[in-house]
């Protein structure tokens, strides 16, 4: 019994990577600008829907994890395989565009957290991009893995910076559990966008490989899961002490609208130096791990899907494609945050859209790849699952959908 | 306008209009098959959607008068339904998208195009498979522009693909394999560490119809490439027959740690379907410990009696195999306890009367069968051995550790 309790922790341990790291950079600079708004703006009435979001997020990595570990291919593999080439591509183009546009936002979050501590960003930024290239292509699989896992330890910046904020505990807990819907749109909004940045298309796209490059098979699936719902539930216990600080330090104030992520952590500067450095930090961190994940698993699934060759552990020579996408994406990311005017709320909110239409897609692809026999065999959904999995899906693209059409209403208004 | 060009891409072939003897359009071309029991490259059907009709026909290569980008013209009147259940090659459904071994390159690719040379202006022969960025363009343009401003424009684009000899395609189905003669001989040429890489790259159904498919002989050498996990789930989705088809080519130590990977219920039953000398064999080394040396040790190695000279050893050692990977010979007591070594090399060029005693080492480094791995690492490092004897309490040889199990060891560890 003991010896097979401690087998299983071996297992878990070994397995551990793929959706912890998923699960907590889903709390990229865009999550964390989102969790600040709602709880500066709202307090601690949003910290409900993080229970429902959870479920979806778990519902919908497990699905994914499950069909590495079967299959042993990534999802734009088995979407080729399955829907064809032209589908496939049209996707990827669309991937790489809302991811683009993503790895822009994750530098710009590197470069106003540092600002805030009076580091230029012509100076951050160039050094963030020169670390990112350096730490993907000369480091390896397993030594990469252990620099993310040490960042997604460092969220717990944001924990810290929580308690320090001394926010209302017995408000914070009795909310986490009570819904509370207000019928004013800003509150509408703000819950579907909480909702809808919660899953992204390269989330789906990045685990899937990730649990295959790590080789997890069918056989240790069941630790596997346990990482992914742990991974989730992670995430979630972070995004709610974001909120907190926030509710506790900006909305008990004054309940007000903030402009970015580095105005939240302006709002925590009352309560200490530390809270407001440990925010930064955590920006800081999420950003850049972000940055790191983002451009990586882009190069990987476009490669994959359309059949080039991909690897870091293959040279700049045999895998030209994939260090040409990865290269480009992070020049091009970093680059644009130097130039002066840059349209990046707009290009943020932009590349919100082009998830949100893309969301749907790879979705039902993923929900019909796991009920197919030839692909899964016995590890297909079963009904009761299948019931879940279509109402998490229904209900994630209809919010997303929601918040796509709340994002050209605001741009267009 | 008429088209001449000595080869055709299959994302051009697809959508041809067929045209019947009077010059009527009879259809679209929707798929075509090679039967590789028959030739291995030509295009045996053409798979035409009649304009109207529920079911495709069906047309045999010589029922073809001319094919090009201008359509495929027939000189034969006669034209059967197609049926699903044939056994033939489908080339859109079974290759298209699909993953194929390079066996030239030793990877796994994606098929994005095929490229067919034309014969005699009527049949095709398929050349090669497409993979690159250029066979992705053609795709992503097929239908979209004509065919001859895609030729026009892909023209930058530099070539990617494999020759049609040295695709090995993977079939997951036996008995579709077997009519349709999928041979893996390709793979069969390749070094067993190549062939490893190869298998780890693939998901678990290709490779499980991999090691269906390939002889027992390959299939072992490939086996012992790969880690323990991989092994372990290729042996538990195998036939436990077929399984130990597979162990029984394997060196003992390297079936023992392949086998101890697997579920003890699905390893008892491959035992069960062991021959009984390396079942037996196989037996005794799963009984030490994860660990030890006695789970290192390989069981192939030479041992000769006390008291023999160079030319008897050498005379017994003629037929023996066993020698390749170890650098010393044994030499054990009549009840087989070890009692010397001797480095192979220092057999050469002696007088074939030397009594090999005068050959053995100083100091006779050994270890035991419970020691533990970190030990005989230990070993090997202060001695730099290249080989380890192992002994029992009674000091009976058991076998020895060569020195790339050490570099494995110290490989996994490292990670």
């Amino acid at each position: 019994m003991i010896r097979s309790i401690r087998h299983h922790l071996l297992v878990f341990f070994s397995v551990i990577g793929p959706g912890f790291i998923t699960a907590v950079v889903d709390n990229d600079a865009g999550g964390i600008f989102t969790y600040s708004q709602a709880g500066a703006r709202y307090g601690y009435l949003p910290l409900w829907t993080l229970m429902p979001i959870t479920l979806l997020l778990i519902v919908t990595q497990e699905m994914c994890s499950r069909m590495g570990a079967v299959t042993e291919k990534g999802l734009s593999d088995l979407i080729r395989e399955e829907f064809g080439l032209r589908t496939t591509f049209l996707m990827l183009a669309a991937l790489v565009a809302a991811n683009l546009m993503n790895v822009m936002a994750n530098f710009a979050g590197v470069a106003s957290s540092l600002e805030l501590f009076g580091v230029s960003r012509y100076l951050s930024v160039p050094v963030a991009v020169a670390a990112v290239w350096l730490l993907i292509v000369k480091g390896t699989y397993a030594s990469v893995e252990k620099v993310f896992l040490f960042a997604c330890a460092l969220y717990v910046c944001y924990i810290v910076s929580g308690v320090l904020v001394k926010p209302d505990w017995k408000e914070a807990a009795l909310y986490s559990v009570k819904p509370v819907l207000l019928f004013e749109p800003g509150y509408l909004q703000m819950l579907i966008g909480m909702v809808g940045t919660s899953v992204a298309p390269w989330m789906q796209f990045y685990l899937q490989a990730a649990i295959v490059e790590k080789g997890v098979t069918a056989k240790d699936y069941a630790e596997s899961r346990i990482e992914v719902i742990v991974g989730c539930v992670v995430m979630s216990a972070i995004a709610s002490f974001i909120i907190v600080a926030c509710a506790g330090a900006i909305w008990s104030v004054k309940p007000q609208d903030i402009a970015d992520a580095t105005d939240a952590a302006k709002g925590l500067k009352p309560f200490g130096d530390w809270a407001f450095t440990l925010f930064c930090a955590g920006l800081l961190n999420a950003s850049f791990f972000a940055a790191c994940i983002l451009p990586l698993s882009t190069a990987y699934t476009v490669c994959e899907g359309l059949g080039f060759e991909s690897g870091v552990n293959r040279s700049f020579k045999e895998a030209p494609i994939f260090y040409w996408l990865f290269t480009g994406l992070i020049i091009v990311g970093g680059g644009v945050i130097l130039i002066p005017g840059f349209p990046l709320v707009k290009m943020i909110l932009f590349s919100q859209v082009i998830n949100g239409v893309l969301l749907p897609f790879v979705l039902i692809f993923m929900i019909q790849l796991v009920n197919k026999e030839r692909v899964m065999h016995d590890w297909r959904n079963n009904a009761a699952y299948n019931l879940v999995a279509w109402t998490a899906v229904v209900l994630m693209i209809g919010l997303t959908l929601a918040l796509v059409a709340l994002t050209v209403r605001g741009v267009f208004a | 306008m008429h088209v001449t060009a000595s080869h055709l891409y299959l994302t051009e072939l697809i959508g041809l209009v067929v045209y019947d003897l009077r010059g009527r359009r009879i259809g679209k071309l929707q798929d075509a098959a090679v039967l590789p029991a028959m030739d291995p490259a030509r295009v045996d059907r053409f798979l035409v959607g009649s304009s109207g009709g529920w079911t495709w026909l069906s047309i045999r290569h010589d029922q073809v008068a001319s094919i090009s980008l201008d359509g495929i013209r027939l000189r034969d009147e006669v034209l059967t339904p197609y049926h699903a259940d044939e056994y033939m090659l489908r080339l859109v459904r079974d290759l298209l998208d699909q993953q194929i071994i390079d066996a030239q390159d030793r990877k796994v690719v994606r098929v994005t195009d095929v490229t067919f040379l034309i014969r005699d202006g009527r049949e095709l022969a398929v050349q090669e498979v497409d993979i690159g960025l250029r066979a992705v363009f053609r795709r992503l343009f097929q239908g979209v522009f004509p065919p001859k401003w895609i030729r026009k424009l892909q023209s930058p684009i530099s070539v990617n693909s494999i020759r049609w000899e040295y695709s090995n395609i993977l079939e997951e189905d036996p008995q579709r394999r077997l009519r349709l003669n999928i041979s893996t001989k390709l793979l069969e040429k390749m070094h067993p560490a190549d062939l490893a890489d190869i298998v780890e790259e693939l998901g678990p159904d290709d490779r499980g119809a991999l090691f269906e498919a390939m002889e027992p002989e390959t299939a072992a050498g490939a086996l012992t490439e790969l880690e323990p996990d991989v092994q372990a789930s290729i042996l538990e989705n195998l036939e436990a027959e077929r399984a130990a088809d597979i162990l029984e080519e394997m060196a003992p130590d390297e079936a023992a740690a392949a086998l101890s990977e697997v579920e003890e219920e699905t390893s008892a039953e491959i035992l069960e379907e062991m021959e009984a000398a390396p079942m037996t064999e196989v037996r005794e080394l799963l009984e030490f410990d994860e660990g030890t040396a006695g789970r290192l040790m390989s069981t192939q190695y030479s041992a000769v009696p006390v008291g023999l000279t160079v030319g008897d050893a050498l005379e017994l050692l003629r037929n023996e195999d066993s020698m390749e990977e170890s650098n010393l010979l044994f030499v054990v007591d009549s009840a087989g306890r070890l009692d010397g070594a001797i480095p192979l090399a220092r057999l050469l060029g002696r007088p074939l009367t030397t009594p090999l005693s005068e050959l053995s080492l100083d100091t006779l480094i050994q270890g035991t069968a419970d020691m533990d791995e970190a030990q005989v690492i230990e070993l090997f490092d202060k001695y730099n051995l290249l080989c380890l004897p192992v002994v029992d309490e009674e000091g009976m040889l058991l076998g020895a550790v060569m020195a790339h199990e050490v570099i494995s060891l110290l490989r996994e560890q490292g990670r």
